[in-house]
């Protein structure tokens, strides 16, 4: 199977699939916190390597290329699939280091690195920084008045591209995730920016966006 | 009709052209008001003529999506034209002049008169994307200003137009500061236009083709036009309607009518003027001249 695996395809439709997924991620790396799907055609057509989702597979083909070193957690790696596929379809060096990369591709989001030991940029240039790609299921997000599904992975989120206030699910996070976002926000314009993928959608969070828990947590 | 001899890539930049332009304008949004610099490639027409805007869009456009291009507001002027038939032809894509059908608006130095909505993209065609260039003219220098948030500058240039003038005597290309944080050139829309970025549902990109520069405005930012408590900024106005539809609050272009120097102040939105004018009509009402 592995040797199969390997050549799994891309996407069908190269140019216009990655368009689609890129207007999914700018979407919402504008509006953060929102939900964005990816275009049905690349949901039906694109298979990506376990344990690397649909959605977080068409991302590093849209954004992926040989100017982009890439680093991949622990599970990803393990099947030597992933990094084969990858490295076919976008030519990206697979890096040892994640501070050295520009993408950081996460399967197991309890055990993402931490979010401040990645590359964050200068004050002169904090956009050569890590953007961090985190599979993760989307939950949905309740509406302000009503009590979350999930209370310990809820944040209130505010920043622009949010109309007032918004709330935000991420399941699945190590504990020090909300302490790891709020030094990453605080040094602005340094920093790095998330984008969540479940299998058929993409959510994101930019460095502007700041997070905070919801009222009544233990922290 | 003959197939073309030449096939051009969907949006006739190349994909890697396209992965370099979508990162920069990934980081422009994350970091907003940010000059993200980028390679910019060739295009099918002069530096300084919406080459930067040319490249936002074609790395964002597809054949879903409604483009509109205007040019100083106008939808019927070369540059809008060739614009608008250069994305028909390289992306099959739909155009209007509607503002409201649009998903994507190219535009050179105007934001329309109808507001923009949820959903819709604007993209600047930018010639100096550097608010401080003509106060320093040393790149190493305005990028070490903006890295420290150093902006007496561009105040002390404020202050010294009230010194002098009594009045701020930039009307198009004014200052803003997006969020709070960095000092942005809103590319050279007049400053009537100005009040319409703040809190904007749109998302606004902004491309430099000859600067090399691409930056962004998410929705729903604060984009506060420079001024002081005492003399805060003012947006340009005008005295009178338009003469051609009567709508007021809009901004007006000067038309010379004879040698004897005869003017009219017609709407530089095309769209809007239309629009407004066939309304004024179905109620049967006369247009004050």
């Amino acid at each position: 199977m592995r040797a199969a695996e390997n050549y799994l395809p891309g996407f069908a439709d190269p140019v216009h699939d990655a368009q689609q997924t890129f207007r999914a991620v700018l979407e919402a790396m504008s509006r953060p916190g929102t939900t964005y799907e990816v275009a049905p055609a690349v949901q039906e057509t694109l298979r990506a390597p376990g344990p690397l989702g649909a959605a977080a597979g068409a991302v590093i083909l849209t954004l992926c290329d040989e100017q982009t070193p890439v680093w991949l957690d622990d599970q990803l790696r393990e099947t030597g699939t992933v990094e084969s596929w990858l490295r076919f379809h976008t030519g990206a060096r697979i890096v040892e280091d994640p501070a050295e990369a520009m993408f950081v591709v996460v399967a197991d989001p309890a055990h993402a690195p931490d979010l401040n030991a990645l590359a964050c940029g200068t004050d002169e240039e904090p956009h050569i920084s890590a953007t961090v790609v985190i599979d993760t299921p989307a939950l949905d997000t309740p509406a302000l008045d009503m009590p979350p599904a999930d209370p310990a992975a809820t944040f209130r989120i505010a920043g622009p591209g949010i109309k007032g206030q918004a709330t935000l699910t991420i399941a699945g996070l190590g504990a020090g995730f909300l302490d790891q976002w709020q030094v990453n926000h605080s040094r602005f314009p340094r920093g790095v920016d998330l984008i969540l993928t479940d299998h058929t959608s993409v959510r994101a969070l930019p460095r502007t966006t700041e997070l905070t828990a919801l009222e009544g947590r233990a922290h | 009709m003959a197939e073309p001899r030449i096939v051009y890539n969907e949006g006739y930049l190349d994909e890697q052209t396209k992965r370099v332009v979508r990162r920069a304008l990934l980081k422009g949004v994350a970091v907003p008001g940010f000059q993200v610099p980028f390679a910019s490639r060739e295009v099918p027409m002069p530096r300084g003529w919406g080459t930067g805007g040319v490249q936002v869009t074609a790395a964002v456009i597809g054949p879903e999506d409604t483009l509109k291009v205007i040019d100083q507001g106008a939808d019927d002027t070369t540059n809008a034209v060739s614009i608008r038939q250069f994305f028909e032809k390289v992306v099959n894509v739909h155009t209007t002049t509607h503002t409201e059908a649009a998903t994507i608006i190219q535009t050179r130095h105007r934001i329309p008169e109808t507001p923009l909505a949820e959903g819709q993209i604007m993209v600047y065609q930018v010639p100096i994307p550097e608010p401080l260039r003509f106060l320093e003219p040393r790149e190493t220098e305005t990028r070490r200003l903006h890295a420290l948030e150093e902006y007496g500058l561009m105040y002390v240039k404020l202050y010294e137009d009230i010194a002098r003038y009594g009045h701020f005597v930039t009307t198009y290309d004014y200052p803003v500061m997006v969020n709070g944080r960095y000092v942005t050139a809103p590319s050279p829309i007049p400053s009537f236009d100005n009040p319409k970025m703040h809190q904007s549902p749109a998302l606004q990109l902004f491309g430099a083709g000859r600067e090399k520069r691409i930056y962004a405005i998410p929705p729903y930012t604060d984009v506060e036009s420079l001024g002081f408590e005492d003399y805060p900024f003012e947006p340009q106005r005008f005295e009178q309607p338009c003469q051609i539809c009567g709508a007021e609050d809009v901004y007006l272009d000067e038309v010379v009518m004879d040698d004897a120097g005869a003017v009219m102040y017609v709407c530089s939105d095309t769209d809007y003027c239309q629009k407004t004018a066939e309304a004024a009509a179905a109620a049967g009402q006369e247009i004050p001249v």
